[in-house]
């Protein structure tokens, strides 16, 4: 299947007083079309500014895509004059925001808000509009669309907020969702009927979806594949179910060692990752992850590994380590033993297991 | 499912059916029906309003009139003097003429001048407050030095200057000075509206609805006047209120220095201006106009604090 975005050595930095934040340091990565890729990392590992780079949304000045390009459904969107990228904007590639308490303009009604997109692009008239949007809230599950249209963003809680910005993002129905941490400010039980939502639409729609999250565990249940970001950079790519079968980068066992579990004795500690990520103005000189890696060898501070294939995995699986590479002091090392227990990385396993199975594209 | 659907219309019957729909601006016109001060701000404005349309029919003589009987420098009925004449409620001027239909007259200037160069004004305040906080930049540095230069001027000696200057031109002399005084008064006056603008977009433009309107495709255009806009104009409109009676003093202090409005044309700074030589003999010619300018000025400030409050509940003094 041809790839619906091909992003290739995309640099994006800030121009900052104390110097140039290398926000996004050669990131490449596709997104085939219905398929659903999880961005994880850290905070400022660069993974919003790589989505708003993709919809050319970064502040400029003082930030700007300074090498790379993104190639949508042919077309590279870095060399797209400014009315065409907002030909695309919210047509073919639509994002869903954070924080749904602020991303909604508290002085106009939701159905102004969802009706933007369509009057936009759709060319829709008033009354045309209106009927689609309130189809959309009842697709996001809003119950009683039609009396709550007319409502004010504060007039809705967050979750309800958050269904309305996927109804927005759905409007024009696009081929591509950015999806930046959709659920990180919503309590635990609206996360998962948010995610839920999210799956059943990414299926319904064979909408591509670029998930970006911190958490292993939201990314676990939704996507196919998983691009783990450190520093601006992808460390690890792999397939959702390879990537928590064999993970190959002591970062992912890190982020997977902070995952809080419900399985062990109370006294367990959360081990977090020491530090934190590098300053960006002057990362360190070789693995960006040096400084915080407790497997660090000499050659991890002189040179950058690059991104490579694995021995002893599938074929698409790729990380930046010196330790995991062929020859590597860390290959035949038991990641399993080195995060501790293992109960629940199976259980994140067996969901993977079974979304990889019924959510293969082409059903 | 079938429970589920059910359910659900049952919470939707509960909650949402019985609920009113009400708008952040019924809520702040509610708001502001409730405030006393306010309500009676707008009846004397609406009154004025009446009265400055209405003044051909109300008014009992031609505001400018000199009747062929000497009758000049009578007194209000009420004083009792022997200087009254039952045919002038409020009396005569210096040349005669009827105070009550000057009166009556003159509120259309004031009222005019109250509302027209507060439209200029925000006008070009709020286009040059927006495009320079939205864009940023060249252009905000260019448009702000520029407004920072005009600020600089002291308003009214600025406000007399262009007045003066002006008002033996012909354009000074249409419309008998008032379209000189709007023009004035629009000069002076856009200066703050622009800064506040600016201030407003600057902190507006960094919120996550202007970032998800532009995800969305929405142009600077449609950003400017539909997200940013809309959300400053609460400020906006309280300064709005208030610059209206500034406008209303302006043009009766330029009145009463002799420099507003041309002569024979009846306005409440004029007409104290005209009184003033005689004042001792007829003191209610210069009292008369000067309480209509009080009134209608206190009304202006009344519904100016019902608005600030209207619109901002959160900020109680």
């Amino acid at each position: 299947m041809a790839d619906l975005l091909e992003v290739s050595d995309l640099h994006t930095q800030f121009f900052t007083r104390d110097g140039v934040v290398r926000a996004v340091d050669g990131v490449t990565f596709q997104v085939a079309a219905g398929e659903t890729l999880g961005i994880v990392g850290e905070s400022g590992c660069g993974k919003s500014v790589t989505a708003l780079s993709l919809m050319r949304l970064i502040p400029q000045p003082p930030g700007k895509i300074v090498k790379g390009s993104i190639m949508f459904d042919g077309q590279d969107i870095l060399k797209m004059d400014d009315d065409d990228v907002r030909g695309i904007r919210g047509n073919n590639i639509a994002m869903i925001f954070q924080d749904p308490m602020t991303s909604l303009n508290p002085v106009l009604t939701i159905s102004r808000q969802i009706s933007e997109a369509l009057e936009l692009h759709l060319k829709m008239d008033k009354s045309e509009s209106r009927k689609r949007t309130i189809e959309l809230l009842e697709l996001v599950n809003i119950p009683s669309a039609k009396k709550r249209v007319d409502d004010y963003p504060h007039q809705f809680s967050g979750g309800m907020r958050q269904r309305v910005m996927i109804a927005m993002a759905l409007s024009c129905n696009p081929k591509l969702i950015l999806a930046d941490e959709p659920t990180t400010a919503l309590d635990v039980t609206i996360q998962a009927q948010i995610l839920d939502l999210l799956k059943n639409l990414a299926r319904e729609f064979r909408t591509a979806f670029i998930l970006i999250t911190h958490d292993l565990g939201v990314v676990a249940g939704m996507t196919q594949r998983i691009n783990v970001m450190y520093a601006g950079r992808i460390v690890e790519k792999a397939d959702t179910g390879e990537l928590f079968a064999n993970p190959k980068h002591p970062y992912t066992w890190g982020l997977l060692r902070s995952i809080p579990r419900l399985d062990e004795s109370r006294k367990a500690k959360l081990v977090p990752i020491e530090g934190l990520p590098p300053d960006l103005i002057a990362p360190p000189p070789g693995c960006k992850f040096e400084p915080r890696c407790q497997y660090r060898r000499d050659v991890c501070r002189e040179k950058e590994p690059e991104l490579v294939h694995i021995p002893n995995a599938k074929s698409d699986h790729e990380s930046r380590c010196w330790g995991t590479q062929a020859g590597g002091w860390l290959v035949d090392t038991d990641w399993r033993r080195e995060i501790g227990d293992t109960r629940l990385i199976e259980a994140i396993k067996q969901e993977t297991a079974s979304v990889t199975a019924t959510e293969t594209p082409g059903e | 499912m079938a429970t589920a659907s059910t359910t659900q219309d049952r919470a939707a019957e509960l909650n949402v059916l019985a609920r009113k729909q009400r708008s952040l601006w019924q809520d702040a016109a509610y708001r502001l029906f409730r405030n006393k001060a306010a309500v009676a701000g707008l009846i004397v404005i609406f009154s004025a309003f009446l009265i400055a349309i209405l003044s051909g029919f109300i008014a009992p003589y031609s505001p400018t009139l000199i009747p062929t009987s000497p009758a000049s420098q009578m007194e209000p009925l009420w004083t009792g003097s022997k200087y009254t004449d039952p045919r002038y409620l409020l009396g005569t001027d210096f040349l005669g003429r009827d105070i009550l239909s000057r009166l009556i007259y003159a509120s259309r200037v004031s009222m005019v001048v109250g509302f027209i160069p507060t439209s200029i004004v925000f006008a070009l305040g709020v286009s040059v407050g927006l495009t320079a906080g939205y864009f940023g930049g060249w252009l905000d540095q260019l448009l702000m030095r520029f407004t920072d230069i005009v600020y600089a001027f002291p308003d009214f000696l600025f406000l007399l200057i262009i007045v003066a200057s002006f008002r033996n031109s012909p354009f000074g002399k249409i419309m008998d000075g008032l379209l000189l005084i709007f023009v004035a008064i629009a000069i002076v006056g856009w200066v703050g509206v622009a800064r506040l603008t600016r201030g407003q977009v600057l902190s507006l433009k960094e919120r996550e609805f202007v970032e998800a309107a532009r995800s969305v495709g929405a142009t600077p255009r449609r950003l400017m006047t539909k997200h940013l806009l809309p959300n400053a104009l609460a400020p906006l409109i309280v300064t709005a209120a208030f610059s209206v009676p500034g406008a209303i003093l302006g043009e009766a202090t330029l009145s009463f220095l002799g420099v507003g409005i041309i002569p024979p044309t009846p306005s409440w700074g004029g007409m104290i201006n005209e009184g003033f030589p005689l004042f001792a003999a007829n003191p209610w010619a210069v009292l008369l106009p000067a309480m209509c300018i009080s009134v209608v000025m206190l009304a202006f400030t009344f519904v100016g604090d019902g608005l600030r409050d209207a619109l901002d509940p959160r900020m109680k003094t």
